[in-house]
């Protein structure tokens, strides 16, 4: 398959910061992914969607590691994926991850949380640490739990402490994985905010989301996907109004009732 | 507004009021297990009047004139029944610490074996976990015996396992060094080893909060606990006299023998508890959930580092409360003792009740001492996991 | 547009096979024995381990075994001595049982393995069960003892074998349980003076060794009772295994009663039933049901404290088996007897550890959201 749509940038063609090539993976005898091809560039906001079972969370997941992949190659920050242990710590570096059920560290307060990496993978000293911490948290606009435990803090707060917490290590690209789908609905939005404001200052994000309202306030691509396949990729206003396939269009009918 | 006068609710009649009437049962409850103790107790007086059996503690200062098979401590038949039990104790507290030790060791390794992604290996140390999980102690310490005492010659036939290491039916014989001034000094550069190991660490932290460097203190303390002695004995020229043991006559001379009781107490309980304890381990990794170990994987953290930080101090609250008990189990598994005939505190109490006839004393002794170790181990687990519990709203 | 363009849609890649290096016989081999450095030292080290082990037992347990004999001399050899259990296999199961009579114990075990077996299926619990119980203990009682419809009277030092440790542990069980759940509500009852008493007795309980309970039992019962009243030996030990089971029991039943949420008991009393009747219908079912996996341990557990009886002189199927190996004739056999009497115990425990962890998957199907 020949590359996919590019994104539309503003500016001149941005260069690509991650590239998926006919990625293959199978559990067992189970074919989950199927000729993925993907580009995202530089400063690139993708959105993933699709019906449960197709394959979105393996495919963000394989992009730092989590899961691994049969076939294809996949080049992250201009570092090839493969086995080589050097080449997947220093994409994890640089590749930030926000998960669906938080996966805060519960025996290390918030502030620790944040410090963890930044202290332990990129050596900085404990004061440096904290200032970024104590910085990121402002971001996230909850400075004031610094000292708690992630225990005791409600679920939209915890989904902000690791986004901060993923920030800290100052990454170039950011996937997250249905962020929103643990939180109760009154605490979505905040998540949301967070996740338009670092949009809107040129970070690089592939999220996998239901939440159709910010893919179109944020997204530069869409991609849906079904099965194990890329079906169809377009800038939101394009997908939204004109899906051009059957299975698209009866995904979007079925999440866009209300 | 009319003001309302709210009247003062009655007192409820004696019979019905439930302060008075808590306080009438709980006297009742009092009372008739009061009354039921006193019987008890009456009956024992007049039963043991009747034998002619003394009563009161004061059998300890008298004479034990029974021979007791091994002990830690010097004891000979003249001693005091006093000295017996202590010698009993100090079995009972030998043995069971080493086995607590060992068992910790196997089963770490067991428990860990079992969530290994090689198959053969988890299959194997699952085996070992049912088998022996599901066998009752006692059929195991027997077997065990048997096996060192039946199946073993007698020490003229004695199986060469290693070049000094034989196995006969007295037992395991093995060399010991004889003792030199070097291992005093090795003993105490090896504490000398610690010392400093834990000043390098509040270094090595100090200077990583400082500059971010990170600083290898395990290996470094490995090195100076280990390296240390290793110099002195070089230093005084590798003096290393061992005290083989050789065949003279009947038994062996030289050297140091694990008796077969011994040996089968201690490779029974070890075997035994280590089961419990893999499966403790195993349920304590698997407490942390996996998406633990994914975010500190996402953040970067090397698999040492994500043990280390993230998933050890989470596993190991889950798996100390029921390690201690398992500790506490294996202690009083220990009395299982007398069936093989390992002099352990409930084995020489027992021989002293049979003696003295005085059984009401003696297995108050031993209870008293097991409670005491009982609740010296719930204390300890208490503090700590009040210590570490996980702050939630 | 509305209509399905057949041409825009990207066709389905042929369904592909995944790689023959990770999948099949070969796949299954690398990624589960030799994915990594460490993992294949480890693989032939236990092959190695398997190797040198399981050839020499397979040798001594069946090749080179010696299936009849007549006596021990003409036993001993390489392999294990099987002759030695066949002939005394009806000594190891049933003692010193009157040898025609041993029909009666044989019933008695296959009425109490099929009492429990009926009681681990769900469908058959109700009224009928709780009646089935007593009666089948009834039964055991008259098999067991006689004196009655002509069976022979058998005095309980005779009962021996595989009957004597079911019955201290069925027995032993279904008598603690109530106390225990006496013992529970008392831990977490509100007045101090039962609350006291109850924790002390759980404590000093658990915190001794088992043997201490029995030799208690066996020594100092006589010493409690009144002139004249004498107590079987049998009977002390199933008092020591039900004061023992008790205090264990309690703390798996105070488990379930912590686990009852403070709403149930608001609702009780809101609709006015006072604590017994509280804790009859509305607390103590729903306690005991989430604890029904622990409690299965737990008798896994007394099953095997039954073989501790042989301190104290009774012949439970541990004590029967050493006492086999006394015959002059067959000397030197242990591992044999050893093996096929761990086999019993194994079986039973084995199979009611699997049910329990079956139970478990079942009942928290229940409880997943």
């Amino acid at each position: 398959m020949s590359n996919a749509a590019e994104a539309m940038p503003v500016q001149a063609p941005a260069p690509s910061i991650i590239e998926m090539q006919a990625v293959h993976k199978w559990y067992g005898e189970f074919h989950v992914l199927k000729d993925i091809n993907l580009v995202v560039g530089r400063g690139e906001k993708v959105v993933v969607c699709g019906p449960s079972g197709s394959g979105k969370s393996t495919m963000i997941r394989c992009i730092n590691r989590l899961e691994e992949h049969q076939q294809g190659r996949i080049i992250v920050a201009g570092i090839e994926l493969t086995s080589d242990l050097k080449n997947i710590e220093a994409i994890r570096r640089e590749v930030g991850m926000v998960f669906q059920q938080f996966n805060l560290f519960p025996h290390l307060t918030v502030l620790e949380n944040l410090t963890l990496a930044p202290i332990w993978v990129r050596k900085m000293p404990k004061k440096d640490a904290e200032e970024t911490a104590r910085y990121y948290l402002e971001r996230v606009k909850i400075p004031e739990q610094a000292d708690k435990y992630p225990g005791q803090l409600s679920g939209g707060q915890q989904q902000r402490v690791a986004i901060a917490r993923s920030l800290c290590m100052k990454p170039e690209i950011m996937l997250f994985d249905e962020p929103t789908s643990a939180l109760d609905p009154e605490m979505i939005k905040e998540v949301l905010d967070v996740m338009v404001e670092l949009a809107q200052e040129g970070m690089t994000m592939v999220c996998v989301t239901h939440e159709m309202g910010f893919a179109r306030t944020v997204a530069d691509m869409m991609v849906f996907m079904d099965r194990g396949e890329i079906v169809e990729r377009a800038p939101p206003q394009d997908f939204f109004a004109n899906p051009k396939s059957e299975r698209t269009r009866l995904f979007l009918s079925q999440i866009l009732a209300h | 507004m009319a003001v309302q006068t709210v009247a003062t609710p009655s007192r409820p009649a004696p019979w019905r009021d439930p302060k008075i009437r808590a306080i009438a049962v709980q006297v009742v409850f009092v009372a008739v297990l009061a009354a039921f103790v006193a019987f008890l107790v009456h009956n024992t007086i007049v039963n043991l009047r009747r034998q002619n059996i003394a009563t009161g503690f004061g059998f300890l200062d008298r004479e034990a004139a029974f021979g007791i098979g091994e002990s830690l401590i010097p004891y000979s038949p003249a001693d005091t029944y006093a000295r017996a039990f202590l010698v009993g104790l100090v079995n009972t507290l030998y043995v069971s610490a080493l086995g607590i030790v060992l068992a910790t060791l196997l089963g770490t390794v067991m428990g860990l074996a079992r969530l290994s992604s090689n198959w053969l290996v988890a299959k194997l140390a699952a085996i070992y976990v049912e088998t022996f999980r599901n066998i009752p102690l006692a059929l195991q310490l027997l077997f065990w015996w048997a096996l060192l005492r039946g199946s073993a010659p007698p020490p003229r036939e004695a199986w060469e396992l290693l070049p000094g290491v034989f196995i006969s039916n007295r037992g395991i014989t093995f060399p010991v060094p004889f003792a030199e001034t070097a291992y005093f000094w090795m003993a105490i550069a090896f504490a000398a080893g610690l010392v400093i190991t834990f000043a390098v660490r509040r270094w090595a932290k100090r200077r990583q909060e400082r500059t971010g460097q990170q600083f290898p203190t395990g290996w470094a303390g490995l090195g100076l606990a280990l390296g240390l002695p290793a110099i002195v004995f070089l230093g005084y020229g590798l003096p290393l006299r061992l005290d083989v043991p050789a065949l003279r006559g009947f038994n062996f001379a030289g050297g140091t023998a694990m008796s077969p009781e011994f040996g089968a107490l201690l490779i029974g309980l070890v075997v035994y508890t280590g089961t419990f304890i893999a499966e403790i381990v195993r349920a304590g990794i698997l407490a942390v959930s996996w998406g633990q170990s994914e975010a500190a994987m996402a953040l970067g953290l090397r698999p040492g580092q994500r043990m280390r930080l993230v998933v050890l101090p989470q596993a190991l609250r889950v798996i100390i409360p029921p390690m201690t008990s398992e500790y506490l189990s294996l202690t009083k598994n220990s009395s299982l003792a007398v069936i093989i005939g390992y002099p352990d505190l409930v084995s020489i109490a027992n021989t002293t009740l049979n003696q003295t006839g005085q059984a009401v004393e003696g297995i108050a002794m031993i209870m008293a001492v097991y409670l005491a170790i009982s609740l010296l181990i719930s204390l300890f687990m208490n503090l700590y996991n009040r210590a570490v519990a996980l702050v939630e709203r | 547009m509305a209509d399905i363009d057949i041409a825009e849609e990207i066709p389905l890649p042929a369904q592909q096979r995944p790689p023959v290096v990770t999948s099949g016989v070969i796949g299954w081999l690398r990624a589960n024995l030799f994915n990594s450095v460490f993992n294949t030292i480890l693989t032939i080290l236990a092959v190695y381990l398997l190797v040198m082990t399981v050839p020499p037992l397979i040798r001594w347990a069946f090749i080179d075994a010696v299936w009849d004999a007549p006596n021990g001399q003409a036993c001993r050899g390489e392999g294990a001595c099987w002759a030695f259990i066949g002939e005394k296999w009806r000594f190891i199961f049933f003692g010193r049982f009157p040898y025609d009579a041993q029909w009666r114990p044989l019933f008695v075990v296959v009425i109490i393995i099929g009492l429990v077996l009926a009681s681990c299926d769900r469908r058959l619990w109700g009224r009928r069960l709780m009646l089935l119980w007593p009666a089948g203990l009834v039964v055991v009682g008259i098999l067991m003892s006689g004196g009655v419809f002509g069976l022979r009277y058998v005095p309980s030092e005779y009962w021996s074998g595989l009957p004597l440790t079911l019955i201290l542990a069925v027995v032993g069980m279904l008598f603690a349980f109530p106390f225990a759940i006496l013992l529970a509500l008392g831990r977490r009852s509100n007045l101090p003076a039962v609350r006291v008493v109850s924790v002390a007795y759980i404590e000093l309980v658990r915190g001794v060794p088992l043997i201490t309970v029995l030799f208690m039992a066996s020594v100092m019962l006589p010493l409690f009772l009144p002139e004249g009243v004498t107590i079987d030996k049998l009977l002390r030990a199933q008092v020591a295994f039900i004061l023992f089971a008790a205090a264990y029991l309690a703390e798996v039943v105070r488990g379930g009663l912590q686990a009852i949420p403070k709403g149930q008991i608001e609702a009780a009393d809101a609709l006015g039933l006072g604590y017994w009747r509280r804790t009859r219908l509305i607390v103590l079912p729903q306690a005991l049901a989430m604890v029904i996996p622990p409690l299965v341990n737990n008798f896994i557990g007394a099953f095997k404290n039954t073989s501790l009886v042989l301190i104290i002189g009774l012949f439970d199927l541990l004590n029967t088996a050493n006492t086999a190996l006394t015959d002059s004739n067959w000397q030197g056999f242990a591992s044999e007897t050893y093996v096929f009497v761990a086999a019993i115990y194994f079986c039973f425990c084995f199979f009611m550890s699997r049910y329990s962890q079956r139970l478990e998957r079942t009942l928290n199907r229940g409880h997943r959201r």
